[in-house]
Formats: structure tokens, sequence, C-alpha cells
């Protein structure tokens, strides 16, 4: 079967301030089940979705941020972020959460899921999916 | 429809699932198991516990395939399979467990 | 292959026109509708990047939510094409994916 298409969720929205981000992730993780290459890209205020240090216990509702961790689980490996998206909000790869995956085919060796790409560099592989879905 | 845990009346959705997460309490299980005229053995907290710690880290349930891959790294390939969750969890081991253990039903999970 | 861009929103609310601008492949098309038509006029602070665009991407305004709006044809820069419902839907189809700037 050829069917399996690429879907890339597109994040463009910070955590808490509105629901998108938790929504994306809620439909990245339902939409695992089905067997399609997925990838997610973050840009703009998007890239705040996965920076270290959350903590919402003062806003009583839920930390969401430690579930991207589990995206390698999920056979997720690719995560995009935008270059100039951090470097437009003082951000560099070292204030983000660690994304990693086993490699099944590399004797399950633990390797970066985070692929930092310059815009020119995101273009190309958006226009490589199938399906892109916003967020 | 509540139920009663050590003299304590916990709230549980529709369909048996813990309303706040944080009241859990090991006895739980046992209750949420006796009703569904099931007795845990060591197999049985074994993935619940894995449950626990898995939710603990990634605030998530994972979904089955994720778990049974997850279960077969930790306990080893003779319990990482799903007809092994399946003859301890007959219901079927996200929800089944899950509940058990006091996590949301499994994202994706109907 | 071959891609829409649909910007919805008001430039001035927004970045999603910017950031399609940035992200869209030569030869790509971008569809403005909604508040996103606020983007298609002149003398605008975001003219300049919407000409600067015109020689990658072919843009299109629909003209509904123009006069929705009380704006016309002569109000939108020069380059961009004013459409109605039927070219929306024959661009979606005429295209193998749709990039829904939110």
């Amino acid at each position: 079967m050829s069917d399996i298409k690429k879907f890339m969720y597109v994040n463009r929205r910070a955590p808490y301030g509105t629901v998108y981000a938790w929504e994306s992730l809620e439909v990245v993780l339902i939409g695992a089940a089905f067997d399609q290459q997925v990838s997610l890209a973050f840009l703009d205020d998007g890239v705040y979705q996965i920076t270290k240090g959350q903590d919402t216990t003062q806003l009583g509702i839920k930390n969401f941020s430690p579930t991207f961790s589990a995206l390698g689980d999920y056979g997720i490996t690719n995560i995009f972020v935008e270059k100039e998206s951090l470097e437009k909000r003082g951000l560099t790869v070292a204030d983000l959460i660690p994304l990693k995956y086993e490699d099944e085919n590399d004797n399950y060796a633990e390797k970066d899921s985070i692929k930092l790409v310059s815009a020119s560099d995101l273009v190309k592989v958006l226009e490589e999916q199938d399906v892109l879905l916003n967020f | 429809m509540p139920i009663e845990v050590n003299g304590k009346t916990l709230e549980t959705d529709e369909e048996g699932y813990l309303s706040n997460l944080t009241e859990w309490e090991p006895a739980v299980a046992g209750i949420m198991a006796k009703l569904d005229n099931c007795e845990l053995t060591d197999s049985h907290w074994e993935v619940i516990n894995f449950l626990r710690e898995y939710y603990e880290e990634y605030q998530i349930a994972p979904a089955v395939r994720v778990l049974t891959k997850a279960i077969g790294k930790k306990l080893g390939p003779d319990k990482g399979n799903s007809k092994y969750l399946y003859e301890l969890f007959p219901y079927g081991p996200g929800k089944q467990a899950c509940k058990y253990a006091g996590l949301p039903k499994p994202t994706g999970c109907v | 292959m071959s891609t829409l861009h649909t910007v919805n929103k008001s430039p001035f609310e927004k970045n999603s026109l910017e950031t399609c601008v940035r992200l869209a492949s030569k030869g790509n098309a971008v569809l403005m509708y909604e508040d996103g038509v606020y983007g298609a006029l002149k003398n605008t602070a975001v003219a300049n990047l919407v000409k600067g665009a015109m020689s990658n991407l072919q843009f299109y305004v629909l003209g509904p939510d123009l006069k929705a709006r009380g704006l016309d044809a002569a109000k939108v820069l020069d380059g961009i094409k004013v459409v109605n419902y039927n070219d929306f839907v024959k661009l979606s189809v005429e295209n193998d994916k749709v990039q829904a700037w939110l």
C-alpha cells in the first residue's frame, strides 16, 4: 500500500494563551494511530511551546510540554524549528526541550528529533508535504 | 457513579475513570477491578505502575501500540505483546489498565 | 507540487501574511480572504511586503470579502487578481495542497 502520506502539523501559537497548541498536540497523538509519515514544525510564537522550564502549577492548568518528549515513541522523529523565529525571540536550541527518539534501525541509538532549519530550508520541507495542518 | 475507597467517596466519569486524577491511591485499582470481577496480580500491578510512571513523565496515557512497545522494552518481549496484555486486561490494556491506574482514557481511544 | 496559501487574518493583527510570504515557494498562489483582504490594499504598511513578493507569488483577493468591507478593486494593489467564490474553489482544486495560515 502506498497510501502513506506526509502530514505536517504547523504550530505558530504560544502554548497557554489560546487552546491551539494543546489541540494540535491532541490531534497529533490521535493521528499517530494512522500509519502516516508525520512531522511537526514550530515557527513564530509556536517555538514557545517547546521551551524548557514550563511550570503551570499556579495557573491550575495542565503543563503539556513534557508530552512532546513522548512523540518519539509515537514514531514522530522530525520536529522542524525555524531558526529565524528563534532568533527573533532571543532564543537558541539550548532553550528548547531536547526532544529525542530511538532509532530502531540503528540499535536504538538516541537521536535528536529537533531539526533547526532556516526559512529557506523550511520552504523546501513544506513543499514536500502532502497535507499541511495549521494550528 | 462515585466509588468508595477507604471511607472516601471519589467521583468518576460515566465510563468509570477517576474525575480527579490526584485522588488515586493503590486501593482504587483494587476496587475498580472488583467491579469488573477482576483480581489484581503482580503482573497487573507491573503494568499499572508502568502507566503511572509514564503519565508522571509525559502527562499522557500512552496509546496501546506505544504502551506495548514500551512494556516490551522495560519488562521483556514476553510481556511486550498484545496477547499478554489483553489476557491481563481483557477490556483492552489501554482502557482498563489506565482506568485502574487513575489515568484518563488514552488520547484517541474510543 | 503546487500549493495554494490562504490568509484570512488582518496583517495588522497577526503575522500570518508575513509568515506566508516568507515560507511560500516560488510559483505558489496566495489567496487573501475574510480579514486577510486588508493585506491586498494600496498604501498600507504591508503593501511593500506584498509588492516585493509578487515576482515569486501570484496573489488573489476574494471580491465578496472586499465588498463587504466597503472596498473594491480600485483600492487593491496592481498585480493582485480579484476573484469570486468559484475561482476560490477552482484554485483549491488546481493546487496539490492548501496551506491555510491561521
